[in-house]
């Protein structure tokens, strides 16, 4: 072994197993959508070469998305219940790791350790928790009847929309709160110290201090639970399991894994991928200049 | 009212209402898991009304209990053989993958550091659209088990590689150097320099992937063969909304349970191998949280 190829190849069988089951697959599903279907069988038959192409699942799926269509629906309600949810993380998570960052003392170990028990729970089991509260006799309807609030059970879980956002902001929020409390954590304290000592009030010491420092902590974070939850169909199903509150994620799921037309499928999931493609490239960029940054700090 | 412009007065006093925030929060977070906990004891085939205590959900019943209903078992028994195997494969690859890209500076290495970082940012359900297309129309992998496997590794691997190489990159090449100056060829220097201090990023690899695996959904579902390879939250996944058992929550508190005491374990042992390692500084901890941005 030549000094040139040592290092190479402690990458190889890692880069090889990336290229053939992350690189090859996505552009199977790109053959796959542009490719024909079997008359007989009804299966998806895949055109490898870009030149013989063909575009009738792609068209079926762009026409599906002229406003009022079918996929134009789902699609700006994926959007709706995204932004709503990461609206309520951010009202719920940035409050709690504000706090957990800047002013927790004594209770800061347990505060760390509670915040963590959710990412050892998993996404299904939190859900399921949540089920038995919402159904029809569970603890949420019972103790709004009690109150008088309800006169009559409430079906949460009947294709309502706040359900679904509910859930996803209860699903992702942890993933968020962890993040932001590492880049509020790494503020200086003696920058905010300063922003006081130069008459700054506590509110606008936070708005021009804290804020800016937090911002590309807030996008990088907001983007890591935007993306999984633009292609999330679990949530909904087990919240909902209503075509009324259908997203983008369940779309894809009805025509890949429970019908024959796979080839819609994998058409959508190519306008989702390349909607998403700006998200993607932000969290790349990011990822990529902060370990060039934390490379150059460490030299 | 005055009280509440003192507390805004006084940056470094307690601001309540944050701390009522937080703690409600936590409790929001975590009570209704322990609620669903709870409903497992349930006497009754209510998981939402709390008809007495027993333990019939969990071995008293001789059909629908976790110990005697083979689906429940072979649904626990095949979680937590993946996350095993995801294991077994994922670090080695992922922490290879790190030392190669972090210390190769030929024209090779960029394309694949963003090759490895996709993953991350990719949604499931593409990843489990993508691999259910190529095993069937281009690989003929039969779905089940292996194709479980082969999906879990791929997006765990990225992970893997994150951990990894913040520790690396924290090591920087001099020791590997001193010991090549001292007379070790390479690998030596690999295996008797780098690799201990890379022990902790490596066990906390471990304990992510181990978590990655357990929790997974999606890629685990699209890959999924038959019953016989149904995972723990694809059970909870098919069956939550029907007229199910309290069994289900008692499958699920297992999980939670083992995981629990897996992570806590691995804790434990790790503090033990580093007190007879004073030469490894930081902490599993500090690795799994330099996974975020």
């Amino acid at each position: 072994m030549t000094r040139r190829w040592f290092w190479p190849s402690f990458a190889l069988p890692g880069a090889a197993w990336l290229i053939l089951l992350f690189l090859v697959p996505t552009y199977a599903v790109v053959a796959v959508a542009f490719g024909t279907v079997d008359p007989i069988f009804s299966q998806p038959v895949p055109v490898w070469n870009p030149l013989q192409w063909q575009f009738g699942g792609m068209r079926a799926v762009l026409d599906g998305l002229e406003p009022g269509h079918a996929f134009w629906i789902v699609f700006v309600r994926t959007f709706a219940y995204v932004a709503l949810s990461l609206a309520g993380c951010l009202l719920i998570g940035y409050p709690v790791a504000y706090y957990l960052a800047r002013y927790a003392r004594r209770s800061r170990g347990l505060l760390l350790v509670l915040l963590v028990v959710p990412f050892w729970v998993s996404y299904m089991m939190r859900m399921l928790a949540w089920i038995g509260l919402l159904l029809p006799d569970g603890l949420v309807n019972r103790v709004l009847l009690d109150l008088g609030i309800l006169s009559q059970p409430y079906g949460w879980l009947d294709g309502q929309a706040s359900s679904v956002v509910f859930a996803l902001i209860y699903g992702y929020v942890p993933y968020l709160i962890l993040p932001l409390y590492a880049v509020l954590d790494r503020i200086d304290r003696s920058v905010l110290e300063a922003g006081r000592d130069l008459g700054g009030s506590p509110i606008s010491t936070f708005l021009h201090v804290t804020l800016p420092l937090s911002k590309n902590g807030i996008l990088a974070a907001s983007v890591l639970i935007a993306l999984p939850m633009f292609g999330d169909y679990y949530t909904n199903d087990l919240i909902s399991n209503s075509p009324k509150t259908s997203m983008i994620g369940n779309q894809i799921n009805l025509f890949v894994q429970g019908g024959t037309q796979r080839t819609v499928g994998a058409s959508l999931v190519i306008v989702l991928s390349l909607l998403l493609a700006v998200l993607m490239s932000y969290y790349l960029w990011a990822t990529v200049r902060a370990s060039a940054e934390t490379r150059e700090s460490l030299l | 009212m005055r009280r509440v412009r003192d507390w805004f007065a006084n940056p470094w006093g307690q601001p309540r209402l944050l701390a009522a925030v937080t703690w409600l929060y936590m409790v929001w977070a975590i009570v209704p898991v322990g609620i669903a906990i709870l409903f497992s004891f349930n006497n009754g085939r209510s998981r939402s009304v709390w008809q007495g205590f027993s333990t019939r959900w969990w071995w008293g019943d001789p059909n629908n209990s976790v110990l005697h209903d083979p689906s429940l078992r072979s649904a626990i028994e095949q979680s937590l053989r993946l996350a095993g195997l995801d294991m077994l494969i994922a670090v080695p690859l992922g922490v290879g993958l790190a030392i190669g890209l972090t210390r190769w500076r030929g024209y090779g290495a960029r394309p694949v550091n963003y090759l490895m970082l996709f993953p991350l940012v990719t949604p499931e359900i593409v990843m489990g659209v993508s691999l259910l297309l190529v095993f069937t129309l281009l690989y003929s992998i039969p779905l089940g088990t292996e194709a479980q496997t082969l999906g879990q590794v791929t997006f765990s691997i990225s992970y893997v590689v994150i951990i990894v190489r913040g520790r690396l990159l924290s090591i920087g090449p001099e020791y590997e150097e001193a010991a090549r100056d001292l007379g070790a060829s390479p690998l030596g220097a690999f295996r008797l320099v780098l690799l201990p201090l890379l022990w902790p990023a490596i066990f906390a690899g471990f304990i992510v992937v181990f978590a990655l695996s357990i929790d997974d959904f999606v890629v685990t579902q699209y890959m999924s063969a038959s019953q016989s390879t149904e995972t723990v939250p694809m059970l909870i996944y098919g069956a939550a909304r029907g007229a199910t058992t309290p069994a289900l929550n008692a499958v699920a508190t297992v999980m939670v349970v083992v995981t629990l005491v897996s992570v806590a374990l691995a804790y434990l042992v790790y503090r033990w191998s580093a007190r007879s390692r004073p030469a490894t500084s930081g902490s599993a901890i500090n690795e799994i949280a330099a996974l975020e941005v």
